[in-house]
This record gives structure tokens, sequence and C-alpha cells, in this order.
């Protein structure tokens, strides 16, 4: 699950609140956000409304991804898409009053449900599968694709040095479960028992290093 | 779109570059200005047009190509907005 104090992004950069205007709604969202904001009792019917448009994108992603989840019965992908939708209704009730107009309601209420539904979906999908951690996987790149690709085995090579000069035993780990072994990087964290967004962060410091090393290699 | 190489995954793309948090907090933003929608207003990126011209909207496209599963999610919410929201 992604981290919300973000306290772990990847870098700063300077971000466009502070010459940005807060939007005026939409018709269709300020509908939305004023039926939402409605006391406790007066909103139910907005609720059940949203309620059933999350469970639709909800079931959109999950469609998307029938093909990993093949062996997942109709019955528990039914109680996988209501789950999701419901952690997405409380999220979005929970962010309301921060959403600033800045896209279409639907489009900012959407993003949770799909965030929920992929999060549990890849975690389902790897639920019997083991996480290798193969921090010497590197090792074999080069000589895999020299035959098909001299070019591409020649940056290997160079990638596979930096990686064993430049990068710590944890950063190979890392950058070969997810950039390798296509291990998804919120299973990972789960596994690690860390965070999707201190994972990313690992892989990007790991990356800034490749190529930092890479560069010092051709400097004269 | 090609699938990156195995060099091209294992470097990464270029910095700068948002983080998962940021990411997921200007994602609908940043779909709804792909998509044209003029609710998508901001004062400094109104379109993918500008946002190459923004640091924060290039960030987010970095790290899209660099985040297998913030990519995923992208695709997945900009489908469905294209397939209009009901």
């Amino acid at each position: 699950m992604l981290s919300r104090d973000g306290a772990d992004t990847v870098r700063k950069v300077e971000p466009a609140r502070a010459t940005a205007a807060v939007a005026p709604l939409d018709p269709d969202s300020r509908a939305w956000v004023r039926g939402l904001g409605l006391p406790s009792g007066q909103r139910d019917m907005d609720v059940a409304r949203l309620h059933a448009f999350l469970l639709r994108a909800v079931r959109f992603e999950l469609g998307r991804r029938r093909a990993a989840l093949r062996d997942v019965s109709a019955a528990e992908l039914d109680d996988m898409a209501v789950q999701a939708a419901d952690d997405a209704l409380l999220a979005v009730m929970r962010k309301l009053p921060t959403f600033r107009g800045d896209s279409r309601f639907t489009t900012w209420a959407a993003k949770f449900a799909i965030l929920e539904a992929s999060v549990k979906a890849r975690r389902r999908a790897w639920q019997h599968r083991e996480v290798t951690l193969e921090p010497e996987a590197w090792t074999r790149l080069a000589p895999a694709v020299a035959a098909s690709d001299p070019d591409e085995a020649e940056r290997l090579r160079g990638i596979a040095v930096a990686i064993r000069e430049a990068l710590s035993p944890h950063q190979r780990e890392i950058l070969v479960a997810v950039a390798l072994n296509d291990v998804p990087i919120d299973v990972l964290a789960d596994r690690l028992q860390t965070t999707r967004g201190a994972i990313y962060k690992t892989l990007h410091d790991a990356r800034r290093n490749l190529r930092a090393h890479l560069a010092s290699e051709v400097e004269p | 779109m090609n699938e990156p190489s195995t060099a091209d995954r294992l470097l990464g793309p270029e910095p700068p570059e948002l983080g998962c948090d940021e990411c997921f907090e200007f994602l609908d933003r940043y779909v709804d200005a792909e998509l044209g929608h003029e609710v998508a207003l901001c004062a400094a990126c109104v379109s993918p047009a500008e946002c190459t011209r923004q640091r924060h909207c290039v960030g987010m496209r970095a790290h899209l190509q660099g985040c297998p599963a913030c990519a995923e999610e992208h695709a997945s919410l900009r489908a469905l907005a294209e397939g209009g929201l009901r």
C-alpha cells in the first residue's frame, strides 16, 4: 500500500501548488461533493451511489487483470471486488475534504478504487508464489542476450559491473526483484514489511548510482 | 508502446522523478489533462504539452516509466475515464 505521509517520496520536485488556482467544480462534481458532505443520515443515498460507482470501477480493474487471476473463483473474485470497493469508499470519504476540483470527482474517486483493486489483485496473484531475492541474477544478464543483441549485451556488461561496484546488497535485491523478475512493488513491500514508496526509493537510488557509475566510466 | 529493454528497465528514467505517493496524489488530474477534460484546471499545467515545461508533470511521466505498479494504475484509470465514468 502506498504510504500517505509523503515522507518516502523519491525526490521532492516543485509542485505547482503555489500558482495553482482551485478550479470551480463542474456540476456533476459539485453534486457529488454536496451530497456526500451532508450529515450522516442525510447522505445515505449518495454514499450508496458512490459505493456502486466504486464497485463498477473495481470490477473494471479486476476484469483487466483476469488473466493473472485465472485460478481465482468467481465467488472469491466477487468478495475481492466488494472488499476493494468498501476500502475505496472509506478512503474517498476520509479524503473528501481535500478534493480541490483539479480533476473530475469521478476520476478522483475512481483512482482509489483502481488502487485498492490493483493492490488486492497483485497480492492475490502472488499469494502462493515465492518472491526470490536473487542478488546475483544480474551476473547472467549479458550472456543471456549476447547472441541476439550484441549492443544490448555490451550495455548490460557495463551495467553488471556498475551493479557489482556501486550498489549495496539490499539495492541489488530490490533492483533484481522489480526490474528483472517483475515482482510487483507492493508485493515486495509486503514481503519485506515496508512501504511501496520505500521500495521505490531504494530502486530509484540504485538506478541513480548505476547511472552515476556508468557516467564516471566514460568521463575522460 | 514498445517494452523497454532490460538495460532501460535497470537504469530507469532520468530524474527528476516523483515518488509513488505524489504520483497517486496527481494521478487523477494527470489523466483528466491527458484526456483534455476542461475541468482539469491547474494554473501551472493545463495539458500534456504544457506538462513538458512543468517539472512535476515531467516527474510524473518519468515515474510512470520507472514504476510498473503506478504505470498499471495509470493505464487503468485512463482506460476507465476514456470509457466514460458513470
